[in-house]
């Protein structure tokens, strides 16, 4: 057998890594066009390109694409980007498949501060930053009454860390539900919100959201080769050059910020922090410098699919896509886990 | 190359487990540290590398004092081959290894065609290249020491620490790990220094010995000046010989009995 060249087979494999990029680019970009042109009126795939390019379009196309279908798709797209690349940069951090926003109760501390909003109208912010800002507040401090919990001797074992995480989103669980039941004739409008749905997107959602989640991400990817060096051992990544102390606050804050963002906007989507990264993967491999951007793109790829079946399953009523989420979510990826356990590393 | 350690001492908790511990190295040689549990040894690794940080002393490479050097610079004199290298994740063998180049690089920099051929170097002087497409929780345990041997050669280090790299091997497993050390030693001159548990393998390939003792060095030098009756009776608890064994050409530990001050009963 002939020696394998390193340069040659490395090369090959970035390579390859950029071709997939490139092609789940594409895939996204025609994602949102196909979603685009389904609602209650269906409009065709060359009007909605014409249209996107800064075409008229015919009667009030123009309208019902840009100003209600484009900002809810986009606005699908990133929920499922944050959520699932928070939750690959987590597992990673914690080498934990269970990993993801909710087990270090971001998610429930994030929805806490969003319902005090709403139901009781208190926040820091005022306006359509309200609840947003009350999202923020709640998931940094949650994140941050996690982690001092978790601190032993300036380190943060994973068990400690993680078994804070989840007394911490219990006890905001519970405040979320004793919200639901204060909200009176709110209720509706707060357990919709709570099983995860984007009826409300509008241009200014998206707009708030966006810095997060490039903030968040940008974080996220700098960390990419620590991630894979602490994945091998902490130890390794220590002899390797790596602060892995600033690394794990890092990935941290970048998760609940991306988290609070999702959490703002869409309530509780479950399912695709963990499925995504999980089908990646089996795909890509475990390298987080091509996990990570491929598991931005399928999550965002993902939730525009989800999210248009939401809206369209049943209509003209909407279904609260975290039900939607979680009913295909659950059994695909426990088939996954079945089927290719050895792949995924866990 | 010259590796100075000077007055190291450390405590967990208050507690001593290092107090004055100086020695030198030299290019080239290959220094075993041994001792009984609990004596320092990992300890002391640690504290060649910074990853603990000596409460006093210092460390020198070539006069150069590691205080004054970031993690990712230490990483580019000093490569370490840990004690628990169980990998659960599917990395290629390959990947492993260009871990390696990690201290070199930029964040979003590039592996450069240098840096491919530096692994390709580490990878051939390991024997592993045939590997390279294996995922690396799918490889034994003696060809994963290899491909950790190799990242740590990708590192370009100027000294290899290695924690007991022979744990959980089988035997011809662990001749094959520590001759590969010798070897590169020998041609590369590179400086090892190694923890380890099995007297007769640290007496095998061990050009010189530091023994310690809760914390402390007992003896260090030659092996035969180190591995000796008394200092075995007193560090040890073991009543044993030393022998040159002709035939494989090394010294070799006799194990009698364990002390009369060594039973626990």
């Amino acid at each position: 057998m002939p020696e394998p060249d390193i340069t040659q087979l490395y090369t090959a494999k970035l390579s390859k890594w950029t071709l997939i990029i490139i092609l789940l680019v594409v895939a996204l970009f025609l994602s949102i066009v196909i979603t685009l042109c389904i609602g209650t009126v269906n409009i065709p795939f060359t009007e909605v390109l014409d249209i996107l390019f800064g075409g008229d379009g015919t009667g009030n196309n123009r309208t019902i694409i840009m100003q209600i279908r484009l900002p809810r798709v986009l606005m699908a797209g990133l929920v499922g980007a944050a959520l699932a690349l928070a939750g690959a940069a987590m597992q990673g951090l914690f080498k934990n498949p269970m990993a993801s926003p909710y087990i270090l109760g971001l998610s429930s501390g994030g929805a806490f501060g969003a319902s005090l909003a709403i139901v009781l109208g208190v926040s820091f912010a005022t306006g359509l930053f309200a609840v947003p800002a009350m999202a923020f507040v709640f998931c940094f401090l949650t994140l941050f009454i996690v982690y001092n919990i978790s601190k032993v001797k300036g380190r943060t074992p994973v068990e400690t860390l993680l078994l804070s995480g989840i007394a911490v989103g219990a006890f905001f669980s519970a405040l979320v539900s004793f919200m639901k039941y204060l909200s009176g004739d709110q209720l509706s409008s707060i357990v919709f919100w709570m099983m995860g749905g984007l009826w409300r997107a509008d241009w200014t959602q998206v707009l708030v959201i966006i810095p997060f989640i490039i903030a968040g991400s940008l974080m996220i990817f700098v960390l990419s080769r620590d991630l894979n060096t602490m994945m091998i051992g902490e130890d390794h990544a220590v002899n390797l050059g790596v602060n892995t102390q600033a690394v794990t606050k890092v990935v941290l804050v970048a998760a609940s910020l991306m988290t609070a963002a999702a959490v703002s906007v869409s309530g509780i989507i479950g399912f695709v922090g963990l499925i995504v990264p999980h089908i990646l993967r089996i795909f890509v491999g475990p390298d987080h410098r091509i996990l990570l951007p491929t598991t931005l793109l399928v999550g965002a790829i993902f939730m525009i699919y989800m999210d248009t079946l939401a809206r369209t399953i049943m209509a003209p009523e909407e279904l609260p896509v975290g039900i939607i989420t979680a009913l295909l979510g659950a059994p695909f990826f426990l088939y996954l886990l079945r089927r290719r356990r050895r792949l995924t590393g866990w | 190359m010259r590796l100075v350690v000077k007055d190291i001492c450390f405590a967990y908790n208050s507690v001593d487990v290092l107090s004055q511990v100086s020695f030198d190295v030299h290019q080239g040689q290959i220094v075993g540290i041994i001792g009984p549990n609990g004596s320092g040894k990992t300890t002391m690794l640690k504290c060649i590398n910074r990853v603990l940080k000596p409460r006093v002393g210092t460390v020198l490479i070539d006069d150069k004092d590691l205080k004054t050097l970031s993690r990712k610079e230490i990483a580019l004199e000093v490569g370490v081959v840990p004690q628990n290298n169980e990998i659960r994740f599917p990395f290629s063998v390959m990947d492993v290894v260009m871990m390696g180049r990690s201290p070199a690089l930029q964040t979003f920099e590039r592996e450069s065609k240098e840096d491919m051929e530096i692994v390709e170097e580490a990878m051939r002087m390991t024997n592993v290249l045939k590997l390279a497409d294996r995922e690396i929780d799918q490889v034994s345990g003696g060809e994963r020491q290899r491909v950790i041997i190799a990242r740590a050669l990708a590192q370009r280090p100027k000294i290899l620490l290695l924690d007991e790299p022979t744990l959980h091997l089988d035997v011809n497993h662990q001749l094959e790990v520590l001759d590969l050390v010798r070897d590169l030693a020998k041609r590369e001159d590179l400086t090892v220094i190694m923890v380890s548990h099995d007297l007769d393998l640290a007496a095998r390939y061990c050009d010189r010995l530091i023994m310690l003792s809760k914390g402390e060095i007992k003896a260090a030098g030659e092996v035969d000046n180190v591995l000796t009756p008394d200092n075995l009776d007193e560090v040890f608890k073991i009543k044993a010989y030393v022998k040159f064994d002709e035939e494989i050409g090394t010294h070799r530990v006799n194990i009698i009995s364990v002390s009369e001050n060594g039973r626990d009963v």
